[in-house]
């Protein structure tokens, strides 16, 4: 049975080839049984693979065949399952799964129905080949693919050229970590010998002690990739630009899977990462502040998608705390918990835009409780579970990556301090989000209701949402144990009233009204923080000064080619000689003869001059 | 006498093409395509007598007996030029190359070309021929004489058929090819002398000049006229500047030909006389031919990406790309030059393919101005996925030939320097940006209205027979790059042991 596991990532592959074979002249009921039963196919498998390895937990590796060799570099297209994997695999096809169903009503009038789930099918695979590849190589392959399916995906409606803006700049700011990421595989493989990540660390561990410079120097790299990917600083800017994809997409790529191969590339060489504990550092740290940073800005947007987006890049800030202060599993399992709630937020964003003629504003939006009671559920839910409030699955997963941070050396109370100011800012900017969007007047009146294909993924997720935290993930044999030990209850306490706090304020400020905060909005300070939160810190408008305008002038100013001038020259010098010699060629008698003799004068003088005794 | 064979049926297949126009005008397309299947078919035929070709012994260098294919004939005994033809697993890989992408660009001018068809189809041909000539001499004075074949059927391809300012872009071509050639000449008549100086005997075989003794300072300066004459031809930067107005300019065979195939030969020089006959001095060279690589890759994306002209982005890519094999073949260890032989193959399709759609392109709208394209997805899909493919082979795209080709380059270069991988890996980041401008200029986008009023026509069975090859090419490149790998790996194998 176990053998079969190149087929959960083929399934969804062959589907999206014949989808995008078909040119779009299959009838939709066939495209949408192909693009959902592939995925479903594959969840199912995925199940199934799952239960035998509870019953039996034992590492599978499987070649497939050696992708290329060349000496001793010989990657092989071989799989690699363990528990982690099993966890990424079963997110994968299952929300996987969800919102594909979700995305048959979603897209039901859009004339390029094939073309979207021939693109969302080969990301299933390429995603699944990321989580399942046994050596860097392959894993940059479906790192890439994903890449590329996110690409087509944000870009999906082609004819409006600030899709395909957004689509770019998605690429692009993800292909410089994806380039550094390559440099750190070149690195590896020169002083390790193999990309096989197993033997890999192995190797690492023999040959390198901790604390050393080219592990380091590897882990940077790898962080480079990983902070592109999963869009944290200083490379998250392409994730705002990205919701112009369809909202499933957004769902799927943009919160619950791509985004976190980057936490995903960390946690699976973390044996590399021991060695490098500056590294881990940097990733605690980078976690942290882009948390912040992204949870300021949530509060201030007013699109939807958003505002869900910068959430997004805030709650994978939380990951890659958990990933730097070595809280492994507090980091997978958060991963886990925010694809459940997130997809929901997600999916339920899409429902309402679905329903309200495509409006983003929520400020456009009010009232929806009981014209959408699904989608209000929804919301409740996941804005729970990402504000972590007791006893959902965002608080078991979140708890543990504050109280693992806590116990940090040196800096462990500071970074817990600044996770908590963040989880107050989450509870705020996910309540608001709630209020303003589902109480109060109605602004826009939906010309819908959902559909049962977006009613049943919603509630499914819910229902995950609510105890997805009391799953158990077979990560143990994967990473070291954690201590065991736990801090103070006080600490505890706080950690969990905070999202409370949180979520009074969000009632006070955007639902009763009882705390009035525009005196402070208004003032000064106030509009100047406002608006460099809104623009994400400025971060985008540094760039577009730092690399994009000056990259523009650049190549226009070389597109004249200077070094062709240098063969202009050439010509020129060459012409002007033809020029100056063609005038001797004047046709008049009187002026050959005189240059005749002159020359001749010339020449007879000269002869003279070297052998006078000629005469 | 396989290989004269080889030569021989694209000489006169060449005639029989142009006297075939005779017979209508559609004829000579035909004859031409026939002609070039029966070259390929011809040598599939004789390899498939042969052992098995991923089995291949490493050739020795200075033993032709070791090699898959010798041919020997007296031609100027007096001077020891003869008419010696030999073949190994590099330039097998080459030659098929070569005619498998002879018969795409012959599809490519299928509609393409509407006057003298005839005289075009021999012209192509004849390059062809010149082009085998070139992977298949190891005569000094052969090799130099189809070098020259190869350049002026090209020639009338660009200064007849080619563009609104062909005669400009022919004459450079020329010029280019013919001067650095010249170089080219005196460094084989000055190795050739100094060999006889050393061993009394008049000869311009390869396989006797291998290993030719003499002074570090000769050694240099012969090195520098092969160098020359192949760079020029690769082209690496700053001598690439013929380059981006040939390819415009020429029509979409002779594009596909020119990139897809003449650069090549360029990089073919480099690794079969310009570093085995000098390997001191080589070496010695190195830095500053990487340099070139890694200056041209940057220098190329960044031009690539300020163009607005379809065929002239493309060519600036090519100018990219090719610094990834001046790269690969100058860091000269197995991965890196095992690199460089898969670019010069992946980049032969991908870049082919590319310069097919910007002809389609150019045949239907009547411009190659990316200004006035814009939203043709929705007009030809087909076309669209089709570059969008091509577009993410270029860009380097994982499972595709490109990446393998780029990716062994980097690993191998990384192991000799470093820096310079970083530098030229700044090339993924660059080339991403401008292959994905192209596709938003021209597929993506706002449609054009003008445009939808032309009704314009997607891809038909032919073409899109074509680029199903291609794509087939290129996938099979990426994910079981193997049997290419092993057809090289002994003759680079054997390569290596000549330098010290």
């Amino acid at each position: 049975m176990r053998e079969l596991i190149w087929l959960i990532p083929l399934i969804p592959l062959l589907s999206s080839v014949t989808l995008m074979l078909s040119s779009g002249k299959f009838p939709r009921l066939l495209i949408g049984l192909l693009g959902v039963g592939s995925v479903g196919s594959a969840a199912l498998l995925t199940l199934a693979l799952g239960l035998d390895f509870m019953a039996n937990p034992e590492v599978l590796q499987l070649t497939l065949w050696t992708w290329m060799q060349v000496g001793s570099f010989a990657p092989g297209v071989a799989f690699y399952f363990d528990g982690l994997t099993l966890v990424m695999m079963s997110v994968i096809t299952g929300v996987g799964f969800l919102i594909h169903l979700f995305s048959t009503e979603f897209m039901e009038d859009d004339v390029s129905y094939a073309r979207y789930f021939a693109y969302l099918n080969m990301f299933v695979a390429a995603m699944l080949v990321l989580v399942m590849a046994d050596n860097l190589l392959l894993l940059y392959l479906g790192w890439e693919g994903v890449g590329v399916c996110s690409y087509l995906l944000v870009g999906f409606w082609y004819q409006n050229s600030a899709n395909g803006q957004a689509a770019r700049k998605a690429f692009i700011v993800t292909r410089i970590g994806d380039t550094a990421m390559a440099l750190g595989l070149l690195l590896l493989f020169t002083e390790l010998g193999t990309l096989n990540i197993q033997s890999m660390v192995g190797a690492a561990n023999e040959s390198w002690q901790v604390g050393d410079t080219l592990p380091l120097i590897a882990c940077l790299l790898l962080l480079g990739g990983a902070v592109g990917k999963s869009a944290q600083l200083p490379l998250h800017t392409w994730l705002p630009d990205a919701m112009a994809g369809p909202t499933p997409v957004s769902a799927l790529i943009h919160a619950a899977t791509m985004v976190t191969a980057g936490v995903y590339l960390i946690a699976r060489t973390h044996g590399l990462f021991l060695l490098a504990p500056t590294a881990m550092l940097v990733v605690a740290i980078i976690g942290i502040t882009t948390s912040l940073i992204a949870a300021f800005t949530a509060l201030m947007q007013s699109d939807i998608k958003r505002i869900l987006a910068y959430s997004t890049i805030s709650q994978i800030g939380y990951m890659f705390l958990a990933l730097g202060v070595g809280a492994w599993t507090a980091g997978i399992f958060h991963l886990m918990t925010h694809a459940f709630f997130k997809a929901l937020l997600f999916l339920g964003s899409g429902a309402i835009i679905h329903c309200l003629h495509h409006e983003h504003n929520i400020f456009k939006m009010g009232g929806l409780r009981s014209k959408m009671p699904v989608t209000f559920w929804s919301f409740m839910i996941g804005s729970a579970a990402l504000a972590a409030l007791p006893m959902t699955s965002g608080f078991f997963s979140k708890d543990q990556i504050l109280l693992e941070a806590y116990q940090f050396p040196d800096i462990g109370p500071w970074l817990w301090f600044a996770g908590l100011c963040g989880a107050l800012l989450t509870a705020m900017y996910s309540f608001r989000l709630v209020f303003v969007v589902f109480f109060g007047q109605v602004k826009t009146k939906p010309d819908k209701d959902t559909g049962w294909r977006m009613a049943l993924p919603l509630s499914v997720l819910c229902g995950l949402s609510l105890v997805g935290g009391y799953f158990i993930i077979p990560v143990e044999s994967v990473f070291p144990m954690s201590t065991g030990t736990h801090p103070a209850h006080w600490v505890e306490y706080v950690s969990i009233s905070v999202p409370l706090v949180g979520l009074l304020l969000a009632y006070l400020i955007f639902q009763s009204g009882q705390l009035r905060v525009d005196g402070l909005v208004n003032s000064a300070i106030g509009k100047i923080m406002r608006q460099f939160w809104l623009s994400g810190w400025g971060i985008d408008w540094l760039y577009e000064r730092l690399f994009v305008r000056p990259y523009y002038a650049f190549a226009s100013l070389l597109k004249a080619e200077p070094v062709d001038a240098v063969y202009g020259l050439v010509v020129t010098f060459n012409e002007a000689l033809n020029g100056w010699l063609s005038q001797s060629q004047t046709g008049r008698m009187r002026w050959y003869i005189t240059s005749m003799v002159a020359g001749l004068v010339v020449l007879v003088a000269v002869a003279l001059q070297l052998s006078p005794e000629a005469i | 006498m396989i290989m004269v064979n080889l030569i021989l049926i694209l000489l006169v297949g060449g005639l029989l093409a142009m006297i075939s126009e005779r017979f209508g005008k559609n004829v000579p397309r035909i004859v031409a395509l026939g002609i070039v299947l029966i070259d390929l078919v011809y040598l599939l035929s004789q390899l498939s007598g042969m052992s098995d070709l991923t089995q291949l012994q490493a050739p020795i260098p200075s033993d032709p007996g070791t090699w898959l294919m010798h041919f020997k004939a007296e031609w100027i005994p007096a001077f020891g030029i003869s008419l010696e033809l030999a073949l190994d697993g590099i330039s097998l890989l080459m030659v098929t190359l070569t005619l498998v992408l002879g018969a795409i660009a012959v599809s490519a001018s299928w509609t393409d070309i509407k006057i003298r068809r005839g005289f075009f189809e021999a012209n192509l041909l004849w390059t062809l021929a010149g082009v085998l000539g070139v992977f298949m001499a190891l005569d000094l004075f052969l090799f130099f004489l189809f070098w020259e074949v190869m350049l002026i059927p090209m020639y009338f391809m660009i200064a007849i058929w080619g563009h609104e300012n062909r005669g400009y872009a022919a004459m450079k071509f020329f010029i280019f090819t013919q001067v650095s050639g010249l170089l080219m000449l005196i460094s084989i008549l000055a190795l050739v002398s100094v060999n006889q100086s050393a061993t009394g005997q008049w000869s311009f075989s390869y396989f006797d000049l291998l290993g030719t003794p003499m002074s570090e300072k000769v050694a240099h300066w012969l090195m520098l006229g092969f160098f020359i004459a192949f760079v020029v031809k690769l082209p690496a930067f700053p001598f690439h500047t013929w380059l981006p107005d040939a390819h415009t300019q020429a029509p979409t065979a002779g594009s596909v030909i020119l990139a897809g195939i003449l650069l090549k030969t360029g990089a073919y020089g480099l690794i079969r006389f310009a570093v085995p006959l000098f390997p001191e001095a080589a070496m010695d060279f190195s830095y500053v031919a990487m340099a070139l690589g890694a200056a041209g890759i940057i220098y190329g994306a960044i031009l690539a990406f300020g163009q607005t002209d379809f065929k002239r982005l493309i060519a600036y890519s090519s100018v990219s790309h090719m610094g990834f094999v001046l790269l690969g073949v100058y860091a000269w260890n197995e991965l890196a030059l095992q690199g460089a032989v898969m670019q010069m193959v992946a980049h032969g399709f991908s870049t082919a393919a590319l310069f097919m759609i910007a002809g389609a392109l150019q045949e239907r709208l009547h411009t190659r101005e990316l200004r006035e394209m814009g939203g043709l997805w929705q007009h030809m899909p087909r076309m669209g996925a089709v570059a969008m493919f091509f577009v993410l082979a270029s860009l380097g795209l994982p499972g595709l030939g490109n990446f393998v080709a780029e990716f062994l380059v980097l690993l191998g270069l990384f192991q000799v320097d470093p820096w310079m991988t970083a530098v030229a890996a700044l090339g993924l980041i660059a080339g991403a940006v401008y292959s994905l401008m192209l596709m938003q200029r021209s597929f993506h986008g706002e449609p054009n209205p003008k445009l939808t009023e032309m009704g314009l026509v997607d891809f038909g069975t032919r073409e899109m027979i074509t680029m199903v090859v291609m794509m087939l090419a290129l996938i099979g490149l990426g994910i079981y790059p193997q049997p290419l790998l092993d057809m090289a790996q002994p003759v680079l194998q054997s390569l290596l042991e000549v330098t010290p």
